[in-house]
């Protein structure tokens, strides 16, 4: 702007400390976060053994800091001498790409149910929601070990099993958002402006919602790895030979006292990858939508 | 004479309530010419924002629905149109300017998407045309440096400034009808002014027609040409400003002229109307004013009046009026 006066100066030296204050990146979710992605990508180069190659003669070989330890496994192997720090690097992949693949189909189909819903109102509403009242009072793991004894245990029926669940929450909580929104006089007066269905629910409400979605998604790709560790856990996720921090676990339980590193590595890398999704959704909330504070 | 831009006939909209079917807009009747303007007033709950409403055919539905009567734009009747051809209309043809500018204004976007929007629809143009245009329709609605103000945020704007960019994006087209549903009434007063000032201007720029809902009647006198006093659904007066202001027929009509607190005389109440606004869906039989009317007959109460003219361009629903 030309020649404005010097009190307009004050706000530029105060912006950017405010700036810097608002913006402050939640580094350990990030780096945590950062680490497991760019390993997973990069598995097959990082020059580790290989995942399935079993060794009887290395059964259990402790971690490389134990007495029985070497380099050749930092992490350990397992009960048919396989290296933990690869295993754990491979099931890294499934248990990332389970979370975010599950987690879009869900919001996308929920965020459709729900801006729908709310938009359209009267009986469109009432139904769509009756059904996703229904779709949440069932229980997930139900739904997996159903699909697994009928269909057989896989990654897609691990997908599919949460995703059909999962996406009514999104449904509700868009569904609300929306039912705010509409109250507002910006879409009235699209409305007014000859604005039709389409338009309204593309350029005024999902720009408005997308804030609350990503909180949501972000919250949710952590309860999603959960799941689908616990399916894994109980046999009804990724079969196995494939490496899945679940079923991991699983194998070791057996074991616990006397090989210890088979169940608490994949369980530590679990404990992390959660809480750091955790961590960057509460993050996101505060940041972006802090009226979200019940989800 | 010239056909009037809009011509509405007996325009009736009805809602649909758990306590029963309130006539919200019970045979409206009135025409506007270019360039003209017709203040609609009334007591909240009158009906006024329902017909502005029915005439873009935005009632909320499904509880509401227009049952009748006619809206002739340019002489073409816009009730009968598909859903479609009314998405053409709106906005193009007429404008309207809601009365929250807190709230008109997308969050997310800056001035210039929501300016460029309806431009970019109603003129078909495009890149540097396009924002020459969307600076100009700000300039129009006298937003200083308008090209910085583009890039401006709703958050970053004071209320009368947005109203004033939503006054830009409704005169877009430009509409023949530009329908202004209490537009100043969350400004302050100086800003009113101003506003009241530019809407003129525009009018006079562009000749459409203006409908003004308020219920301040201070509005009235200073910008509209005639005024239409709206009670329980109906018109129950309408005429010239001046003569209505000065020789009103209807009882209605005339508290509400004397409920304005004047300067000068000193009253230890303020004048006010008695009793309740009535329960609209249990109306009275006869008038609907009948109840709080201080010079109430007998037929008053079983029969509703017609409209009668009272004087040249003046028209009144009241038996006082008419000869027995």
């Amino acid at each position: 702007m030309p020649a404005e006066p010097a009190a307009f100066a004050l706000p530029e030296t105060a912006a950017p400390a405010a700036a810097s204050r608002g913006w402050r990146l939640p580094m350990f979710p990030l780096g945590v976060i950062g680490l497991f992605l760019l390993v997973a990508l990069v598995a097959p180069l990082l020059g580790l053994p290989d995942p399935h190659a079993q060794s009887l003669r290395n059964r259990f070989k402790p971690p490389v800091w134990e007495e029985a330890g070497s380099w050749a496994h930092p992490l350990g192997t397992d009960r048919l001498g396989r290296d933990m720090l690869s295993r754990i690097v491979w099931g890294s992949r499934i248990s990332l790409s389970a979370g975010v693949i599950t987690v879009l189909l869900a919001s996308a189909f929920g965020a459709a149910v729900g801006l729908t819903a709310g938009y359209y109102g009267g009986r469109v509403d009432a139904v769509l929601m009756r059904v996703t009242d229904a779709t949440m009072s069932f229980p997930v793991i139900l739904l997996a070990l159903i699909l697994a004894v009928t269909v057989g245990p896989s990654f897609t029926n691990v997908v599919v099993a949460i995703a059909v669940i999962l996406w009514a929450r999104y449904a509700r909580v868009m569904r609300g958002q929306v039912l705010t929104l509409m109250q507002l006089d910006f879409i009235a007066q699209a409305r007014l402006a000859g604005a039709g269905a389409w338009r309204i629910i593309t350029r005024h409400l999902v720009p408005n919602t997308l804030g609350t979605l990503l909180v949501l998604v972000t919250l949710q790709i952590g309860y999603v790895i959960i799941v689908e560790a616990s399916l894994s856990f109980l046999g009804a996720g990724i079969p196995p030979p494939t490496p899945a921090w679940g079923s991991m676990i699983a194998e070791g339980r057996d074991v616990v006292t006397s090989a210890w590193w088979v169940s608490l590595f994949p369980g530590l890398a679990i404990l992390l990858v959660v809480l750091a999704f955790n961590l960057l959704g509460d993050w996101l909330r505060d940041t972006f939508d802090p009226k979200l504070r019940q989800l | 004479m010239t056909p009037p831009v809009v011509d509405v006939r007996d325009l009736r909209t009805h809602i649909v309530t758990r306590w029963g079917t309130v006539r919200a807009v019970d045979g409206v009747s009135f025409a506007i010419g270019e360039g003209e303007t017709l203040g609609l007033v009334g007591e909240s709950g009158s009906g006024k924002s329902m017909t502005c409403l029915s005439l873009v055919r935005l009632v909320p539905r499904p509880a509401a629905r227009i049952l009748g009567g006619q809206v002739l734009l340019d002489g073409l009747d816009i009730l009968t149109r598909s859903e479609d051809e009314m998405r053409e209309i709106r906005g193009r043809r007429i404008g309207m300017i809601l009365q929250d500018p807190m709230s008109s204004l997308n969050p997310v976007f800056s001035i210039g998407m929501q300016v460029r929007e309806p431009v970019a629809l109603y003129h078909r143009l495009r890149g540097a045309a396009l924002t020459d245009r969307a600076v100009a329709l700000l300039a129009a609605v006298r937003i200083p440096s308008p090209a910085q103000r583009l890039r401006a945020f709703p958050h970053q704007l004071s209320g009368g400034m947005r109203q004033r960019v939503v006054g830009a994006m409704a005169i877009a087209a430009p509409p023949r009808l530009l329908i202004a549903d209490e537009p100043t009434t969350s400004l302050d007063l100086t800003i009113q002014a101003q506003y009241l000032g530019l809407l003129k201007e525009l009018q006079q720029r562009h000749r459409f027609a203006l409908i003004f809902v308020t219920h301040n009647l201070g509005i009235v006198a200073k910008i509209c040409d005639r005024v239409a006093v709206m009670y329980a659904g109906r018109i129950v007066e309408m005429g010239p400003v001046r003569r209505l202001f000065t020789r009103p027929a209807h009882p209605y009509s005339r508290a509400l002229l004397e409920s304005i607190p004047r300067l000068g005389v000193r009253a230890d109440r303020l004048a006010a109307i008695e009793g309740q606004p009535p329960d609209l869906a249990r109306l009275p039989g006869g008038c609907a004013f009948a109840p709080r009317c201080p010079h109430v007959m007998e037929r008053c109460r079983v029969e509703a009046p017609p409209e009668r003219p009272v004087g040249d361009g003046h028209v009144a629903r009241c038996w006082l009026e008419t000869p027995a």
